[in-house]
């Protein structure tokens, strides 16, 4: 029997108010393993990134649940929200958002100054996952020095810096071509997801829908089929 | 914390060019504000450089006395008046006022004459060539070198003046501890001497100048003196009076006031525009820090230290600027002035505090209202 990583539990999310009002996300629940790789996808506006988001911990829903390590996270308070989210979830941006002022090993290491960590052990330990992703002979550099799949690849290293059991990979072969996408998609199956992690990646390329174990496609703010393994089963 | 603050360090001094533009922005300001209240400093200074030079305890004098050069004679009784005070152990006459000295070359020169108690010789100044004795000789004056000593065609003792058609002599040059504020040479003489060869009123007494037996004995002076009409103040009462005259009833002060505010303005401009570019440009990295789990607090403390340490930056270049124009202005101009002292470091100071306060303000508002959200949503 699978261990659950996430539950969402009949999940609304509407923007606006009065005759202005749109359901991002209609209803919707879920549940998520460790040692899987989930994708949610489907077309633009849809509601896909506001799902990702409220089980991620940065957009509270208007009603349902959401259990995480089964802790209800929407009952917690703004400070151990900024808690789970930097002890629980490992986030890697579409835009990467790395800092450019920094060097690439500290912007690996940001998580861990976060949590309070000895700066020089940050760094020696941002190094290690460097060297992980490929990159440590450019931990010096700034991350505009570094190619897009050198970028990406370092965002990767900062979301798992901090040995998260839930990673959340937004669009991540969006910038990327299709060779480098689906490297980076290969790489993160086969040395990020283990059986104490849970990835849950957003995307519309159908390029890497191939590294998916299951494929949750949304339309209209609700989920509209689930595809397993291989995308061909059902 | 400390690791969250290097941080935002990082973050501000390895943006060079932002960095830089706060710095110079701020350091600007405190350079204007410091060279402006500095000025006033170095003017109020000088105004009081005879309560300085003379170093009385207590100045008697007209209650209509503003400042020492506009004198207003008290006459004789007075002296006797004070000198019959319990609890004075002496008291006497000074004379300070204006004249012309015909100098060899034919010249006329405005000079300031301090007339010293004959018997006690009160309020002398330090003499560096010469013997003070011999302001008693002949047509005796002693000369103050200071910045203004050139004006007297730099004269040698022996060399001779006239003044009023008497004939005057320098027979000692003398320092003091400040020089005056208009640009006038002093020559020290005996008060007999001072009011013979200066045309005066019916009064000649400028000031009394009052040794009590004790600090305790003050108040009971001043209200004798009081009592007879006239003013007795403290060497530092009277310097406070002078003061209050420049700020308040010359446009000196004022003037001072408005550079200093619009020095404020200017460095406050800078250092808020640029500290807020620098976060409107930050603000997805913010945003981005808030998704990986920074707390709202801790995002405000790397703001303010943010904004504090470029402040403080600034604040340190500023004053050592000022220090170096000051230091090289006083060598280079004889009638510069300025002083720095804690009053205007610290006025200073509090203008930078209040120019990190709006930019921390500014960029907190800014960045505490961003949403991871956004981030995601891009």
């Amino acid at each position: 029997m699978p261990n659950i990583a996430v539950r969402a539990n009949e999940l609304v999310k509407w923007f606006g108010e009065g005759e202005a009002r749109t359901y991002a996300v209609r209803e919707v629940s879920f549940e998520a393993n460790l040692g899987e790789m989930l994708y949610i996808v489907g077309p633009s506006g849809s509601g896909k990134t506001t799902l990702l988001s409220m089980i991620s911990g940065i957009l509270r829903p208007n009603s349902g649940t959401v259990r995480v390590e089964d802790k209800e996270i929407w009952g917690l308070t703004d400070d151990e929200i900024a808690d789970f989210r930097l002890n629980t979830v490992g986030f890697v941006f579409q835009d990467f958002h790395l800092f450019p002022r920094l060097t690439t090993a500290e912007n690996v290491a940001i998580p861990l100054i976060l949590k309070r960590r000895n700066w020089n052990e940050s760094i020696k330990e941002a190094m290690e996952y460097l060297e992980i992703v490929g990159l440590k002979e450019r931990a010096h550099l700034p991350p505009v020095k570094l190619s897009t799949g050198e970028q990406q690849r370092v965002a990767i290293a900062r979301a798992i810096v901090s040995h998260p059991d839930l990673l959340i990979l937004d669009e991540p072969t969006a910038s990327l071509d299709g060779d480098t996408g689906r490297r980076i998609l290969d790489f993160v199956k086969k040395n990020i997801l283990n059986e104490n992690r849970c990835i849950i990646i957003v995307t519309h390329d159908s390029r890497i829908f191939g590294y998916s174990d299951r494929m949750m496609k949304m339309e209209d703010g609700k989920i509209t089929e689930v595809l397993k393994g291989d995308l061909n089963e059902k | 914390m400390i690791g969250i603050l290097k941080l935002g360090y990082k973050l501000l001094v390895n943006d060079k060019s932002k960095f830089a533009a706060l710095l110079v922005g701020t350091a600007f300001a405190v350079f204007l504000m410091i060279q402006m209240t500095s000025i006033f400093a170095g003017i109020l200074q000088k105004s009081s450089s005879t309560v300085i030079n003379i170093g009385a305890k207590i100045w008697v004098m007209d209650p209509g006395v503003q400042t020492p050069v506009n004198s207003i004679p008290l006459p004789d009784y007075v002296l006797d008046g004070v000198r019959s005070i319990d609890g004075v152990k002496y008291a006497v006459p000074l004379y300070s006022g204006g004249a012309l000295v015909k100098l060899q070359s034919g010249i006329y020169q405005s000079v300031t004459v301090i007339g010293l108690d004959d018997a006690s010789l009160f309020g002398r100044p330090e003499v560096v060539e010469g013997q003070i004795e011999d302001i008693y000789g002949e047509n005796a004056f002693i000369v103050v070198r200071d910045q203004e000593f050139p004006k007297l065609e730099n004269p040698k003792i022996g060399t001779t003046f006239e003044l009023n058609d008497h004939r005057g002599v320098i027979v000692g040059i003398a320092k003091v501890t400040i020089s005056g504020l208009f640009g006038i040479p002093t020559l020290y003489t005996t008060y007999n001497r001072a009011i013979q060869y200066i045309p005066s009123l019916r009064y000649t007494i400028s000031y009394i100048l009052v040794e009590p037996k004790s600090k305790d004995d003050m108040p009971h002076i001043k209200e004798e003196v009081e009592r007879m009409g006239y003013e007795a103040l403290t060497a530092d009462e009277f310097m406070k009076k002078i003061t209050k005259f420049y700020i308040y009833q010359t446009g000196v002060g004022t003037n001072i006031l408005i550079m200093t505010v619009i020095s404020f303005i200017v460095g406050l401009s800078i250092s808020a525009q640029t500290f807020y570019t620098f976060i409107l440009e930050n603000l997805e990295k913010f945003g981005a820090l808030k998704a990986i789990g920074i707390k709202g607090r801790e995002l405000v403390y790397v703001i303010l230290f943010q904004t504090t340490f470029a402040s403080l930056t600034g604040y340190g270049l500023g004053v050592g600027l000022s220090s170096l124009l000051i230091t090289v202005a006083t060598l280079r101009v004889p009638n510069y002035t300025a002083k720095i002292n804690y009053l205007n470091l610290g006025l200073g100071f509090i203008m930078v505090l209040i120019i990190a306060g709006i930019s921390s303000y500014i960029g907190i508002r800014k960045v505490i209202k961003i949403e991871p959200f956004d981030i995601f949503r891009g």
